[in-house]
């Protein structure tokens, strides 16, 4: 009886110094915000350096509703363990952020936590915000409070128990994430410094393009080896495979016009990261897309596989049915021979992003259509229809695995049940 | 001159293998009708509308009509997946430009299908069309509409060419909040003022009436309607289309 006691108050220890370690890694270098003044009206200069620094964390798109008041919040992010919604950043005092002081809010970028140090989900994605300097974090709190103040209360999140605790989130930071700021690599050129700051940081690259695992965490801020978008199912490619996107072989030139117009001779960009180019990086300055090109080259990129996997045989019938296909609704814009139009319609024989592995981006495609992003420097971009309502399953299959098979492409078949699959969870 | 050889042999192949050759070189043109592809392949060919009834034709309708439209669309005003996904990565003047394309195209109307509707039917959607209803407060859809029904530049959609379904559809979307527009949203008042019947009655006259001779949008309202509607702003800088 005694010894079961023992165990028991043992047990018990145990667990509250669990709970203790838990909640003081939550509280690692984090400062007493909560009685702080707010600031005095900011230097016109620094609201402005804000709006170039808010632009280049892409902040709007993801606390706009659609059709509602920019920067108002409401938006949700669907992720495995249900819905995130965004949160008003306009400075009104009710439901904004309008009784924030600079301290608070650089504790939302830097820790993770609110005003009333509430625990952030890191669907705002301060494991890579937090790389952000003080100085930067001060400046786009300035510009939030020259926004109109917007009445707007929050929504609240509809997460799935236990995710919906901040127990949950408490145990997820201890494993999953640690203050940061970015620290310079002396043996790099300040070029290469400017540049992995803005991808790690306010580019927040790394929350698409890099895997998630299990309990949505990604992997450290400097990988960035690609990974499936939750929810989305869109696929983000590796930036450090030459078969991917992978860009050290790119001119520079090259690298900076994707991120600055959204389409190169080399790639165009659609879906998720078109939102990206139209909302963001079309904005940057020459100098900062020029360093984060130099960035992006010098990645250490991966071996290409030495031994890929062996051609599948395509049966008769899908092959027939694919090159018939593509004879019917493709050929009039990507030609014969799968080259395109340069500077209309891209070409399939020898795309990237038409041999991936994963075949979700090209399901996406065909399925349901997309232009790239109208930027400032390609305003009318030439655009793919939707198939959705015309092809079958099988059709966009068979016409996936025909492309992928032509011209010296490379890329295994398109199954049925991968269209249906993509068909399912992203209805028109 | 080796490497236009090569490059020509695929196709030489073809034909000497088939005898002829589905894969033609692309007709590129560099114009509007090419990078709206997209739209016209549900929308028919030149937007002529799609042959199930559910995709309106959109040539010919008056550019801020259309432009509204889009924006509502990509603004989550008006709901429809495909729309709104081709919409979201373009700006505010390419959209205009789409809208302006489409509204230029003059392009003959077919004939409307034969309707099988009771006369009394077709009787109550005349009156209301052209007459109203001032006891239930319901405006003639010729106040606004342009006499002809052939719509009104810039904003003002005309009613003539769509098939029954449809029209039944957007009144019941708007009844019911799934299709709204710039406030205030005039089309939501008279739409939520419509019993079904004569909902159905109206949509039911519209559809069955022939195309007219000249099925271009008037360019004015003899007289001003007596309801605010409610438009987008143009982008900074345009002229209205």
């Amino acid at each position: 009886m005694k010894r079961v006691a023992g165990v028991l108050v043992l047990l018990l220890l145990m667990l509250l110094a669990g709970v203790v370690g838990v909640w003081m890694l939550n509280l690692r270098a984090a400062d007493r915000s909560d009685h702080l003044p707010i600031a005095s009206p900011p230097a016109a200069g620094s609201a402005t350096r804000g709006a170039y620094l808010a632009r280049a964390g892409n902040c709007m798109t993801c606390h706009t509703e659609r059709g509602g008041a920019a920067y108002a919040g409401g938006r949700s992010i669907e992720t495995p363990f249900g819905s995130v919604y965004t949160s008003n950043l306009t400075p009104d005092a009710q439901t904004g952020i309008g009784s924030w002081s600079a301290a608070h809010f650089w504790r939302a970028m830097h820790h993770g936590r609110s005003r009333d140090g509430r625990l952030l989900y890191p669907a705002f994605p301060y494991t890579s915000y937090t790389q952000v300097t003080r100085t930067d974090s001060d400046a786009i709190f300035d510009y939030l409070r020259t926004l109109a103040p917007v009445q707007r209360a929050n929504t609240a999140h509809r997460l799935r128990w236990p995710y919906s605790t901040q127990a949950a989130l408490a145990a997820w930071r201890a494993l999953y994430f640690t203050p940061g700021g970015y620290q310079p690599e002396p043996r790099q050129t300040a070029e290469w410094n400017r540049g992995a700051y803005l991808v790690q940081g306010l580019g927040h690259c790394a929350a698409c393009h890099s895997a998630r695992n299990a309990l949505g965490a990604s992997r450290a801020l400097t990988d960035l080896s690609g990974g499936l978008i939750p929810m989305q199912n869109w696929y983000a490619p590796s930036l450090v495979s030459p078969a991917e996107a992978g860009v050290a072989d790119w001119d520079t030139g090259h690298v900076i016009a994707l991120l600055q117009t959204g389409a190169t001779p080399r790639a165009t960009v659609l879906g998720p990261m078109a939102e990206v180019v139209l909302h963001s990086t079309q904005y940057l300055s020459a100098a900062d897309l020029a360093a984060m090109a130099v960035y992006l080259k010098a990645l250490p990129q991966a071996e290409p596989d030495p031994a890929p996997p062996a051609p599948v045989a395509v049966g008769a019938r899908v092959a027939e049915r694919g090159a018939k296909l593509y004879g019917e609704h493709c050929v009039q814009c990507h030609g014969g021979q799968g080259l395109g139009v340069p500077g209309a319609y891209p070409p399939l024989a020898g795309n990237r992003a038409v041999n991936l592995p994963v075949t979700a981006n090209l399901v996406q495609v065909v399925l349901h259509g997309g232009y790239p992003p109208a930027t400032t420097g390609n305003p009318r971009p030439f655009g793919m229809p939707p198939y959705a309502l015309l092809l079958s399953e099988a059709d966009v299959a068979a016409v996936l695995t025909h492309i992928r098979g032509s011209w010296g492409n490379r890329g295994q078949p398109v199954t049925e049940l991968a269209v249906t699959q993509q068909r399912g969870v992203t209805p028109p | 001159m080796h490497h236009l050889t090569l490059v020509k042999l695929p196709i030489v192949l073809c034909f000497l293998l088939t005898g002829a050759c589905a894969f033609a070189a692309p007709a590129f043109e560099d114009s509007m009708a090419q990078r709206t592809l997209a739209c016209t392949a549900c929308h028919g060919p030149e937007g002529r509308a799609g042959p199930d009834g559910y995709f309106p034709r959109i040539a010919g309708k008056p550019a801020g009509y259309l432009y509204n439209q889009l924006l509502n669309f990509r603004d989550g005003r008006r709901h429809y997946g495909l729309m709104t996904r081709l919409l979201d990565p373009l700006s505010d003047a390419y959209l205009q430009e789409m809208a302006g394309y489409f509204a230029s195209l003059d392009l003959p109307y077919p004939a409307a299908p034969p309707s099988t509707a009771k006369p009394e039917l077709l009787n109550r959607g005349r009156l209301l069309a052209l007459r109203g209803d001032p006891a239930k407060n319901i405006p003639a859809c010729v106040q606004c509409h342009g006499l002809a029904l052939t719509g009104v530049v810039p904003n003002t959609p005309g009613l003539l060419g769509l098939p029954r379904d449809y029209l039944n559809s957007q009144l019941g979307a708007w009844i019911n909040g799934q299709r709204r527009a710039h406030a205030p949203d005039c089309m939501a008042q008279i739409a939520k003022q419509l019993a079904p019947e004569d909902l159905s009655a109206v949509a039911t006259w519209l559809a069955a009436q022939p195309p007219p001779a000249n099925p271009r949008p008037a360019a004015s309202l003899a007289q001003a309607p007596r309801i605010a509607c409610g438009s987008a702003a143009l982008p900074a800088g345009r002229q209205q289309p």
